[in-house]
């Protein structure tokens, strides 16, 4: 599903945030990618999603080079993957429907098709009473929910979540990771960066360790 | 094909809910750019109406003919027969001056009875066929070569003026029009700029989760040609009502010359190419902003 192969990314004018990187992640695998904070989990993620490329080596998407990847291909690459950012990247200047609803549109889907969808994740997500809430008005939880919810509601195939848990208490962060397993249950392969250890090892998934750029075995 | 309809129609009422949001800004920058669209349309009106009044008087042009004093009645019907021999003359009148002579003194009275003889010459009016000036003074030129003739004078002087005013006038609302239709593709570039800062972090998050170039540049560039299609239909209406207000004062000083000169809106196809420029004009700086934005975005 997901391939690297000996890869590294270097940051102009800054050292190397990866090095030599190789690892592989099958379909419907749940996998934590950890290390303290610099060590390169944003980079990795990243290149994953096609948002950065890889100085060397090759990123293996299905079977696409991501690395190769023509500009115009980017976008349907990116499609492929629900995106949960570090800072949410929600929309402040529209309700929680419009918000959920900004990948449908991409894809062109919209009307009643695409109204059933998006209050299908927002009730995935527990945020169904809240579709015509603005996102400031909610909590930090919620909003990390509602940014779940826009990561899935194109139901791709492979969830990817910077820090998800990063700024939230343990009750919320507990909520926001059964979310993800019970994604993980469904068949998503969902792959989830974090700093704290705590609560990983309990988890039944695979463990990617990142020390200053390099994969620890 | 139903995903397409469906992305354009997405992208137009997403347009069409910014403006309403923005109501006034939206109505005052398509005045904006109306007001300069309309001042080349004004122009047109203007020009297009003397041109057709110079054709109107085209058809009086006439050229006298002066003989000379001394000239013998044998003369003069040689120069008549010349006159009903030549196929560029409508029609020519003989004016002798003793007929002259008591119409002068028929209309100034004292003033021609203080002159002893007759200073007036025999003289005809010729009416050209030929309608535009050039042939008229080749026609004037070439009679004045004819023996007997002392000055052949065509009266189209004026009218050549008015012709030169109108050719000049259609240049000046070439270059206006260009000017205008640059400072259009400004103003609209401009506000769609500002538009995308606004969106910048829909923008930035649409293209993280995939959406094309296409995509984001769509909504832009239709309000890029709806600002053209407001601007276009708010020229007209200017035009319109500039029209009808200056009709009014028109018509009492063209009754003063005994003429129905008035200003009329141009035709319906003017109109439409009007605003279809309009649109056009939007969507380009529309498309040039929003390029170079997207570009900017990929590259830092």
């Amino acid at each position: 599903m997901i391939k690297f192969d000996q890869v590294s990314k270097r940051y102009p004018g800054s050292h190397e945030a990866l090095r030599g990187v190789s690892f592989e992640i099958q379909q419907g695998e749940l996998v934590f990618v950890t290390g303290h904070s610099g060590a390169g989990k944003s980079t990795l993620l990243k290149l994953m999603a096609a948002i950065e490329r890889p100085t060397t080596g090759t990123v293996l998407i299905g079977n696409q080079n991501a690395s190769k990847l023509k500009p115009a291909a980017i976008p349907f690459m990116r499609r492929k993957f629900g995106l949960i950012f570090q800072d949410h990247k929600l929309l402040y200047d529209r309700n929680c429907f419009e918000n959920v609803a900004l990948p449908l549109y991409i894809n062109g889907v919209t009307g009643a098709d695409a109204g059933k969808r998006i209050r299908a994740a927002l009730d995935k997500v527990g945020l169904l009473t809240r579709e015509k809430s603005m996102p400031i008005t909610l909590s930090g939880g919620e909003q990390q929910r509602l940014a779940i919810a826009r990561a899935v509601v194109s139901r791709p195939s492979i969830l990817i979540a910077d820090e998800p848990t990063g700024n939230l208490d343990e009750k919320y962060a507990t909520e926001i990771m059964s979310l993800f397993y019970a994604f993980q249950q469904v068949g998503v392969t969902v792959i989830i960066a974090s700093h704290d250890a705590h609560g990983i090892n309990a988890a039944q998934g695979k463990v990617l360790c990142l020390e200053h750029g390099e994969l620890r075995a | 094909m139903k995903q397409w309809i469906n992305q354009h129609t997405q992208a137009i009422r997403l347009v069409f809910s910014r403006m309403r949001h923005n109501i006034l800004s939206t109505l005052m920058i398509c005045c904006v750019m109306g007001v300069a669209l309309c001042l080349p349309g004004i122009l047109y009106v203007i020009v297009a109406q003397l041109n057709q009044l110079a054709g109107d008087v085209q058809s009086e042009p006439q050229i006298s003919l002066f003989l000379k004093l001394d000239i013998t009645p044998d003369g003069i019907s040689k120069l008549d027969k010349l006159l009903s021999n030549q196929p560029d003359i409508q029609s020519h009148r003989f004016v002798s001056k003793d007929s002259a002579w008591q119409k002068l003194q028929l209309s100034a009275g004292a003033a021609a009875g203080n002159l002893e003889k007759n200073p007036l010459p025999d003289a005809y009016f010729v009416t050209p066929k030929a309608l535009d000036p050039a042939a008229v003074e080749r026609l004037q030129s070439q009679m004045q070569q004819w023996p007997g003739v002392e000055l052949a004078q065509a009266d189209a002087s004026w009218i050549k003026r008015l012709y030169a005013l109108v050719g000049l006038g259609k240049k000046a609302i070439l270059a206006l029009a260009t000017l205008l239709g640059f400072a259009l593709v400004a103003i609209t570039g401009n506000t769609i700029r500002l538009q995308i800062l606004t969106q910048r972090e829909e923008i930035e998050v649409s293209k993280l989760i995939g959406a094309t170039d296409r995509f984001i540049r769509r909504p832009f560039l239709y309000a890029g040609a709806i600002y053209g299609l407001g601007a276009g239909l708010a020229a007209w209406l200017l035009l319109a009502s500039v029209i009808s207000l200056f009709n009014a004062s028109i018509a009492d000083i063209a009754a003063l010359y005994s003429s129905n000169f008035r200003l009329d809106l141009p035709d319906i196809t003017l109109i439409g190419a009007m605003i279809a420029s309009a649109v056009g004009l939007g969507w380009i700086g529309s498309f040039v902003v929003v390029n170079r934005s997207l570009w900017q975005f990929d590259h830092g």
